[in-house]
């Protein structure tokens, strides 16, 4: 999966990959099938007689607006499933369904179902020799449930059907979108500064691709709906209405037992065994000045503020247990994370207890001054990318990090006033990081961007960033190959920060 | 690989060569493949009722005793038992047999409607249908017999239902 969406990356960008921005395509999809069903709404006439004929008048009288208008709410649906597919697929590949990710596995389950209802529903509006055939294949799958006392089908006999039933249909076709929205929103409760709208230049060329599609392959109907007739051969929507021939080749108990196994297995995938999830984020009271970073900066909302205890006018963070991912993003979004801090045992405002600030501190400074070599080069890796401890040597230190997030700036500087010649951060590609920000806010700490900021006065020779995912070791190699010949050309001297706390790495070393 | 640049041209053409990959597969499955629903050559019969049967047994008058331990407001002279008969039908097409089944009464007292739906495929022709129900237990035989010669076009829907107020069986 990481190679197709690296591949893509070259192509698209990873800011406007579609592989990584899946679910914001969803929500594009559906902000254009509900911008046109606007429209539709507004022509379409909901007489029994008249609902066909009204959709005729626009796709082919109006064609250049109302025929396109159809089209694009169709294809937009369409496309609707496929990303949404995709997504749930990507988000089984990489693992992210149990631990902290439950809640938004969970309520993505349900907008499964919403957007089937959504989608078969309009077909039936369409009042065709399709509609007709969905509507009866779908009331024949509901009455195999015992709940009605008198058979849905029976709603399909010549001479039972009115006006009101298309008005029910208008409405459910309406009413069921606005669940489904009502859902998504439940759905991304737990991700802070939620994707729900593409990148500027994927959601033009999407648009222009659905546009195209609209011209070249206008959405017509079949036969008006005659329900003496059947249609023996259906250019049916397979991605919604492939449930009916799968029906007719089973048994609607059948499909029920399909749909409803899937949907239990969707969602029991989250309670199977699965790796343990590391000890989330420790807020430390005396060394918290609620400055707001981490809540900020954490990717799943589960820091919050509360008022300080101690210190009058100030706040304190707060870490949801059941929200954190465990990425360490908020320790390195803490001004306390600061290694020039002289206290021998460095605590931080908040915290990993797996990996804390003050032991990357101690493991830094051991590992610079066992450094041999011409050139004397500190890594910062990413468990979750290229494995960077292969990267190790006599001249290279590499320090492992649970995310490149957990990463304070102020450790490129300290690094090279402590000893190094040069540093490289490396970690996930963008919009590759398994908690979502790692990489971007890195980047953006490290250029200035964010605070916590990278002073100024270190020089930009001497830092390098790569990001390279699992698969591309050698790219990371060969990225560290050409920063140490790089560094060779610097003198020993040039733009090199004044050395730092000399005595504590010799302790250390 | 190409350069990341957007400006560049032949990043220009992958991305228009992906987004075309990407219509078109929304736009083959919106419709294709076909999906051959029914043999063209057939038609379609389908039984479909929702009907009330009789009462399982026969009213009968209340004794003057049984009136009077009734509070007066409920003093009906007569009683009808309130289970509902099941519905046996029997279809037989040009001969042969094609459906036999038994609707019970719905509700847990089975005072409701009996509901049935089938369907069934059959070559286009001509046909002899006979369709046989009773709604009532009483009665040992069918009390609901509609015989017809018929020809069934291609692709057509053909209902049978049993209404009370339009006859008895009927065919639509």
């Amino acid at each position: 999966m990481q190679r197709i969406e690296s591949f893509f990356d070259e192509i698209f960008g990873a800011a406007a990959n579609p592989w990584r921005h899946l679910g914001a395509l969803g929500f594009y999809f559906l902000w254009i099938a509900l911008a046109t069903g606007i429209y539709l709404f507004i022509v379409l006439d909901t007489g029994i007689e008249e609902i066909h004929t009204s959709i005729e008048y626009y796709t082919h009288e109006q064609w250049w607006l109302g025929g396109i208008v159809r089209s694009l709410h169709r294809y937009a649906a369409d496309g609707l499933v496929l990303v949404m597919l995709l997504h749930i697929l990507r988000e089984f590949l990489y693992g992210r369904f149990h631990g902290f990710r439950w809640y938004s596995w969970i309520t993505g389950v349900p907008t499964l179902w919403l957007v089937y209802a959504s989608g078969i529903g309009g077909y039936w509006l369409v009042w065709d020799q399709l509609g007709l055939f969905s509507a009866i294949a779908s009331a024949e799958w509901f009455d195999w449930l015992p709940i009605f006392n008198t058979p849905a089908t029976r709603n399909f006999l010549p001479g039972v059907l009115t006006d009101r039933f298309f008005t029910l249909l208008v409405f459910l076709h309406i009413g069921i979108p606005l669940l489904l929205l009502l859902a998504l929103w439940v759905h991304i409760q737990r991700v802070s500064q939620s994707d729900v709208f593409p990148a500027r230049s994927l959601a033009l060329g999407t648009l222009a691709m659905l546009l195209v599609l609209a011209l070249a392959k206008p959405t017509v109907s079949h036969g008006k709906a005659d329900l003496t007739m059947f249609s023996p051969v259906l250019h049916i929507d397979w991605y919604y209405l492939f449930i009916h021939p799968l029906m007719y080749a089973t048994s609607p108990g059948g499909l029920w037992a399909i749909a409803g196994a899937l949907t239990l297995l969707l969602l029991i995938l989250p309670l199977l065994p699965h790796p343990r999830q590391g000890p989330v984020a420790v807020v430390d009271p005396p060394n918290c000045n609620g400055c707001r970073r981490c809540f900020v900066d954490c990717p799943y909302g589960a820091i919050t503020m509360l008022p300080h205890p101690d210190k009058p006018g100030h706040e304190l963070a707060r870490v949801h247990p059941e929200l954190c991912a465990s990425c360490g993003i908020c320790a390195g979004a803490c001004p306390s994370s600061t290694p020039f801090r002289s206290m021998d045992k460095l605590v931080t405002g908040i915290d990993m207890p797996q990996q804390p600030v003050g032991a990357l501190r101690a493991e830094m400074e051991r590992k610079i001054a066992a450094l041999r070599g011409q050139v004397k080069i500190a890594v910062f890796g990413c468990e979750c990318a290229a494995a960077s401890s292969r990267l190790e040597s006599g001249d290279t230190a590499v320090l492992n990090l649970m995310c490149s997030g957990l990463l304070p700036p102020s450790f490129v500087e300290y690094a090279l006033r402590g000893g190094a010649d040069g540093v490289l951060v490396t970690g996930c590609r963008e919009g590759s990081c398994a908690y979502r920000f790692g990489t971007r806010w890195t980047e953006e700490r490290l250029n200035g961007r964010r605070e916590p900021h990278l002073r100024p006065s270190v020089p930009a020779e001497r830092l390098r960033l790569a990001w390279a995912d699992r698969h591309e070791m050698s790219h990371l190699k060969a990225t560290l190959d050409d920063f140490r010949q790089h560094l060779q050309t610097l003198g020993a001297d040039e733009k090199r920060p004044r050395a730092y706390t000399p005595r504590r790495i010799v302790q250390h070393g | 690989m190409v350069s990341k640049s957007p400006t560049n041209p032949l990043v220009m053409v992958a991305q228009a060569l992906f987004y075309g990959l990407f219509a078109v597969i929304i736009g083959y499955f919106s419709t294709s493949p076909d999906y051959h629903h029914l043999d063209p050559d057939t038609a379609l019969i389908k039984l479909s009722f929702s009907t009330q049967a009789e009462p399982v047994g026969e009213c009968r008058e209340r004794t003057p005793e049984e009136l009077a331990k009734l509070a007066p407001n409920m003093r009906a002279a007569k009683i009808c038992p309130r289970e509902r008969s099941p519905i046996r039908v029997s279809i037989d097409l040009d001969g042969k047999h094609l459906f036999e089944g038994v609707a019970p009464p719905s509700g847990l007292s089975k005072d409701g409607p009996s509901t049935l739906y089938r369907r069934f495929e059959v070559p286009a022709g001509e046909h002899t249908l006979s369709v046989k129900m009773n709604d009532n237990v009483r009665i040992s035989d069918f009390n609901h017999v509609r015989e017809e010669k018929m020809t069934l076009k291609p692709a057509q829907i053909l209902v049978i239902d049993l209404r009370k107020d339009r006859g008895g069986i009927f065919f639509e």
